[in-house]
């Protein structure tokens, strides 16, 4: 079963000079227990695709095409206010990036992890019990101690996992992790990327998982998509992905990683040129500006190429793009 | 937190005996022999010289300077010349007046200032938010003697809905209550708008914060999020101007208390200084300042007991 299906979603946003699209013809899906990867450079659309499926799109943001369903049969994108807000936390939750700032910062670690157990008919000692069960799950010492504590009493790796033991507190079907390391250092995102890993399998949920970090995606994810300028230009396999890419950006992307240097370089490689105007977004591909493939084709929206079942590239040139970033 | 509480109030003895240093400097270098201004032009120099001596005018500055200290320190803030009452009897008796009027505006502006800011953050950019925002911008601007004639004029004079003078009869509360409407309001109402503009912008700020997001992502409901969870962090500015603004709602309580003739520190200090009666214009004062004081140290308390992170920083 397929508990996050996206069709086709186009988000816009009424800005002061335009309507600025940022989600075009977004695609993909996230099939039962499996942690899928959403990677991007800042600006991509990875932020607002969290949004529309949690329904917290900014007042002016609007989806103009497309359905999310949920566990195939909620479309997210026409559910009414209360009915998002039961699925909130309860089936879909989320971990953010921020951990300083993801906690409310006058209430008690304790209270906030009993006001987000409120559907449920356990009493406050109860609620308090399930608190501390996750707490324990997620490694902090002395939880029972800690419940009475404020946010700004914990560390960083932390607070990070007190946000996992809440996300996970009602065993959501779905776990939205947007960049849940990005502010850690890098042990610690050892520990909380393995953290998660226990405990997606423990629990059985579904995870996207959205981050910037290739190595991260690599390690974690089972399949992954590639975001560039709102459009989801690669899916697939994170393996067919890896070793097999077909879309320049994808190709370029992967030749940019640090990890994959094989030697010291003067200068770290980056890909030329800047992100479209997403006001004004180009005909056709939403990468010809920087792609070195680019020719008249281009300027006719590409199609989803498949490469193999279930590995798709929105390009006009797969065959050819073998060939770039081979020499880097 | 004890520590934190007991920190804020050192903090607020320094500043009361801060005040009472200047407050004794001020009236030493006020022009005019208050002993002779008491007995008037036709007095003799022998009766000058002799209520001088009384009042410990004769004695050099430095002893004056510390007389004054250890018998402020001991509750003693001299004799009334005249009526030859302690001073600070005489202040206490009018303290209760303007307490409870400064309470009144307090609670005026808490009780439609919060509100109206949740309302303007919550509707913002709406059409609600605008009246409120003209609302508050205007009755900042208005003085508050201004809204004390014209709420006299109106609700007591024209209307007939609530009395004119005097603080109501001694122990009956709805009279009391009656009579406390009007001058609070004139001293409130501009409060009303500063706490409206302020709860908005923290309320606006504080719901743009990461953690209201997590808070929204956790399906909470948004009456709990505005109100429990944003609302006890915008509320924090709210308390600190409170406790600054108690020094200006002491000044227009002078004017409330003269336009409505009600009894009060305001009006005894206003009547004080007229016959240059200076213990009862340094006891007022100084009594003043340390309820100022006092006020000031509880919205501190009050603040380290919301906001643990204010607590911590001071341990």
């Amino acid at each position: 079963m397929t508990v996050l299906d996206i069709r086709d979603l186009s988000v816009d946003f009424a800005t002061e000079s335009g309507a600025l699209q940022a989600l075009r013809k977004v695609s993909m899906s996230v099939p039962e227990n499996r942690i899928v990867g959403v990677v991007g450079e800042s600006g991509c659309g990875k932020s607002t695709l969290i949004n529309a499926i949690l329904g917290l799109l900014a007042d002016n943001g609007e989806v103009t095409s497309g359905e999310i369903l949920f566990e195939g049969t909620h479309d997210l994108t026409t559910l009414a206010g209360t009915a998002m807000r039961d699925l909130r936390g309860q089936k879909i939750a989320t971990v953010f990036q921020d951990p300083m700032g993801a906690l409310n910062p006058v209430l008690s670690v304790g209270r906030q992890m009993r006001d987000i157990q409120y559907r449920s008919n356990l009493s406050r000692r109860e609620k308090d019990a399930r608190s501390i069960e996750m707490l324990r799950k997620v490694r902090i010492p002395d939880a029972e101690q800690r419940l009475v504590q404020f946010p700004h009493e914990f560390s960083g790796g932390m607070k990070q996992r007190i946000a996992i033991a809440m996300a996970l507190m009602m065993e959501p079907s779905l776990l939205i992790a947007d960049e849940p390391t990005t502010a850690l250092d890098a042990t610690l995102e050892v520990t909380i990327i393995e953290l998660l890993k226990e405990l997606q399998q423990q629990i059985g949920c579904s995870v996207l998982f959205i981050s910037h970090h290739l190595g991260v995606i690599a390690e974690l994810c089972d399949e992954m998509i590639v975001m560039y300028a709102g459009e989801v230009v690669e899916s697939g396999t994170t393996r067919d992905v890896f070793h097999n890419a077909r879309h320049p950006y994808t190709r370029k992307l992967l030749a940019c990683d640090p990890a994959r240097l094989t030697h010291r370089a003067r200068r770290l490689p980056t890909i030329p040129g800047t992100l479209p105007d997403l006001r004004n977004r180009p005909e056709g591909c939403v990468f010809q500006a920087r792609c070195e493939l680019a020719d008249a084709t281009c300027s006719r929206m590409p199609p989803d190429e498949e490469i193999a079942p279930g590995h798709l590239a929105r390009c006009w040139h797969t065959e050819a793009s073998v060939m770039i970033g081979a020499g880097a | 937190m004890l520590r934190y509480a007991l920190k804020r109030l050192g903090l607020g003895i320094i500043i009361v005996s801060v005040a009472m240093m200047m407050l004794f400097a001020m009236v030493y270098v006020i022009p005019g022999d208050p002993a002779s201004v008491a007995l008037g032009p036709r007095a003799t120099q022998e009766m000058v010289e002799s209520l001088r001596a009384r009042m410990g005018l004769d004695q050099p500055i430095w002893i004056q300077f510390a007389r004054f200290y250890m018998s402020a320190f001991r509750g003693d803030l001299g004799t009334e010349v005249l009526s030859g009452r302690p001073v600070l009897t005489v202040v206490l008796e009018q303290l209760p007046f303007t307490l409870t009027l400064i309470a009144g505006a307090i609670s005026w502006s808490v009780l439609l200032g919060i509100p109206l800011g949740c309302i303007a953050a919550v509707k913002r950019g709406g059409f609600v938010d605008r009246v409120i925002g003209v609302l508050s911008v205007a009755v900042i601007a208005v003085p508050s003697f201004v809204i004390a004639i014209y709420s006299l004029l109106i609700f007591a004079v024209a209307l007939q809905w609530l009395p004119a003078i005097g603080a109501g009869e001694p122990g009956n509360v709805i009279s009391q209550l009656r009579h406390l409407i009007l001058p609070s309001l004139a001293v409130g109402l501009g409060w009303v708008g500063y706490i409206a503009r302020i709860v908005r912008a923290s309320m606006l700020e504080t719901l743009e914060a990461s953690h209201i997001r997590t808070a929204r992502a956790f399906g909470l409901t948004d009456r709990r999020i505005t109100y429990s969870y944003a609302l006890r962090i915008a509320v924090l500015p709210t308390i600190t101007l409170l406790g600054v603004g108690i020094g200006h709602m002491l000044s227009s309580s002078v004017f409330a208390e003269i336009v409505f003739a009600r009894p009060g520190i305001g009006k005894l200090v206003y009547e004080a200084i007229s016959v240059r009666n200076y213990p009862i214009v340094t006891g007022a004062v100084l009594v003043t300042t340390v309820f100022f004081v006092v006020v000031n140290v509880i919205a501190d308390i009050v603040i380290g007991a919301l906001d643990p992170r204010v607590r911590a920083s001071f341990d």
